[in-house]
């Protein structure tokens, strides 16, 4: 069957003149396979250590090499959307911390973000300093740590690792002495921050950032041209451009695709229009290229911090129009989004007016990003799935939310 | 980008017989949305796709929204003769708007950089008419949007390939997200000798004791 007659069997019919952007994959592959002549149906997960968390994946092989992948998820589903209903509008900030827990100050500013569009409130200048500050440090720890356990998943056990943990290490102690709590931040706030800086953070985090390329060059040197690092991950596990496109595909695993989509370049949010970066891309689209991605957008998040903590103004940290108490937006809706370290992390709010949002969605970049793990995995070996998945970077927290 | 207006008008002219509605937002985020009927929602949805000055090839952000009955109350002053005397009376009456299901699509465009153009397709109830067709055929990043949607508030989408749940597991039979969910309470209890747990067991069971 050629991929045309997949889509119009995938497209129910319908006029059958809607172009189909992706090629692949079949759809037949995933009915199930009746005469499985020598194929082998196995479950990847959910307590498999390479699979991030509780995840499972029904493979089918033939032989070594993987014909149908399907993902399944849901072990660690509670229903956060439901939660965030059901309680008010600052009742939700300490939760989404537990979304992807490895990024707690992003997914804090994209919560406050969509927030003060339904409600209309403005950070002031010094918040919106600190709020790139915290959210550049935890992308520069989310990205070490991806690369660490990228490694450990192809076998480098513990020493790249580790090394990324080391550095990690530094930014959650920068974290704790500024929001009391490593992880679990709960920092931002409807039009501001919870607390200005503590004296002498911005010293301890200057030395932080200074030292932090000594760390890149080092890992860079170890792994870069590290022989058995390419010959896993070059030409393994191709995402082709159109497709990530189509496919609602953000992040890093996009811009490894070769497109050119980065939202703090796109729709700049909060102050991002006043920096020098640039938006590293690649073009092969495979695990190598996402890895590059990672190492390269550090060394950018690097330039983003020293200009943001040259330039950050004293000041308020509240928009005096915000209200904690008895906190009503005006009956409406807004979607706010931003560059999350894994991807665009947005969230859809509708108000009727009352303390409760009517709707709150959360938009997981993990989640939708697994939408190809299939496309990615099929003629691989089951080896190199734990690598696909690994070069994803999905959290489980978010996935299953 | 155009103005939802002016999309709204090259739709109508681009696919015949589309009958669009723009929804105002009155929050100061300011993002209205374009409210399309079922049966030419995915035209529709292809011509945003692919219309030069548009291209919205990004389909970020799907979700479902469960909308319940309203009840308004409408009051009417009528002039009637009570007691030989002629009066102003106020009837109060209560009408119904029934409910329904909607599925909300955010569009940007990664080429030109725009957006967003909010979406909102709507069944006609909340019990039997809950099918709208699936935009997966155009955008495959809706695949598991929607069968999520499908999980969690029961909109069935026509032409989505693999349309099961997504969240919960495949035994589970209620549609959690929506308003009126009640949590069953049995959920996986293990009867201990706790009187309270024992008690709601053997209602949940009474066969067994």
């Amino acid at each position: 069957m050629t991929p045309d007659h997949a889509h119009q069997k995938a497209g129910g019919g319908g006029e059958g003149t809607l172009p189909q952007a992706w090629g692949g994959p079949s759809y037949e592959l995933r009915s199930s396979p009746e005469g499985d002549g020598g194929l082998l149906e196995i479950s990847m997960g959910p307590q498999h250590p390479s699979t991030h968390g509780v995840f499972r994946m029904d493979v089918v092989l033939d032989g070594e090499r993987v014909v149908k992948l399907k993902p399944v998820f849901g072990y660690l589903h509670r229903n956060h959307e439901k939660i965030g209903e059901g309680t008010t509008y600052l009742g939700s900030m300490p939760y989404t911390d537990r979304l992807d827990y490895f990024c707690s100050l992003t997914n804090n500013w994209a919560y406050a973000l969509a927030v003060e569009k339904l409600a209309g409130l403005e950070a002031p200048e010094r918040a919106q300093y600190i709020r790139v500050i915290t959210a550049e440090l935890t992308r520069l720890q989310n990205h070490a740590c991806l690369g660490g356990f990228l490694l450990q998943d192809m076998g480098a056990s513990g020493t790249p690792l580790m090394y990324a943990f080391r550095e990690r290490e530094k930014i959650l102690d920068l974290f704790e002495s500024l929001t009391g709590a490593r992880m679990m931040c709960n920092y931002m706030r409807f039009g501001g921050c919870r607390c200005d800086l503590p004296p002498g953070w911005l010293e301890q985090a200057r030395t932080v950032v200074a030292e932090f390329p000594k760390f890149l060059d080092e890992f860079e040197s170890l792994l870069n041209g590290n022989e058995i690092l390419m010959s896993r991950t070059q030409g393994v596990g191709v995402l082709p451009r159109d497709l990530a496109i189509n496919a609602s595909i953000t992040g890093p695993v996009l811009r490894a695709s070769g497109v050119n989509y980065d939202i703090r370049k796109a729709e700049p949010y909060g102050i991002y229009d006043r920096f020098q970066f640039r938006v590293p891309l690649g073009d092969h689209g495979d695990v190598y290229d996402r890895y590059m991605m990672r190492v390269l957008e550090m060394r950018e998040s690097i330039k983003i911090l020293e200009q943001a903590m040259a330039a950050i103004p004293g000041g308020p940290i509240m928009d005096p129009k915000a209200k904690i108490r008895g906190f009503r937006p005006k009956a409406g809706e807004a979607y706010g989004r931003i560059e999350g370290p894994k991807g665009e992390l947005g969230f859809y709010l509708i108000s009727d007016g009352s303390p409760n949002p009517c709707r709150y969605r959360v938009r997981p970049p993990s989640f939708i990003n697994l939408t190809v793990l299939e496309d990615m995995c099929l003629g691989h070996h089951v080896a190199d799935v734990v690598v696909i998945l690994g070069s994803v970077d999905i959290v489980l927290g978010e996935v299953d939310r | 980008m155009e103005t939802l207006e002016q999309i709204k008008a090259r739709a109508e002219a681009a696919v015949p017989g589309a009958i669009l509605g723009i929804l105002l937002n009155s929050s100061p985020s300011a993002q209205h949305s374009l409210v399309v009927d079922n049966e030419h929602a995915l035209a529709v949805a292809g011509f945003l796709r692919d219309d030069p000055q548009l291209r919205l090839d990004y389909l970020s952000n799907a979700t479902g929204v469960d909308w319940l009955d309203r009840e308004v109350k409408e009051s009417n002053i009528t002039r009637q003769v009570v007691d030989g005397v002629e009066r102003d009376i106020e009837v109060t009456s209560v009408r119904v708007v029934p409910g329904y299901l909607e599925a909300v699509y955010h569009l940007y465009s990664m080429e030109l950089r725009h957006g967003p153009v909010i979406l909102r397709l709507r069944t006609g109830n909340r019990s039997d008419l809950v099918q709208i067709p699936s935009l997966t055929p155009l955008w495959r990043g809706a695949e598991f949007q929607e069968r999520e949607i499908y999980d969690l508030y029961g909109i069935q989408f026509t032409g989505h390939p693999d349309l099961r749940r997504i969240l919960m597991w495949d035994g589970f039979e209620d549609h959690p997200m929506r308003k009126d969910y009640v949590d069953p309470d049995d959920f996986e209890y293990e009867p201990t000798p706790h009187d309270e747990v024992l008690e709601r067991a053997a209602r949940h069971y009474p066969t067994t004791k």
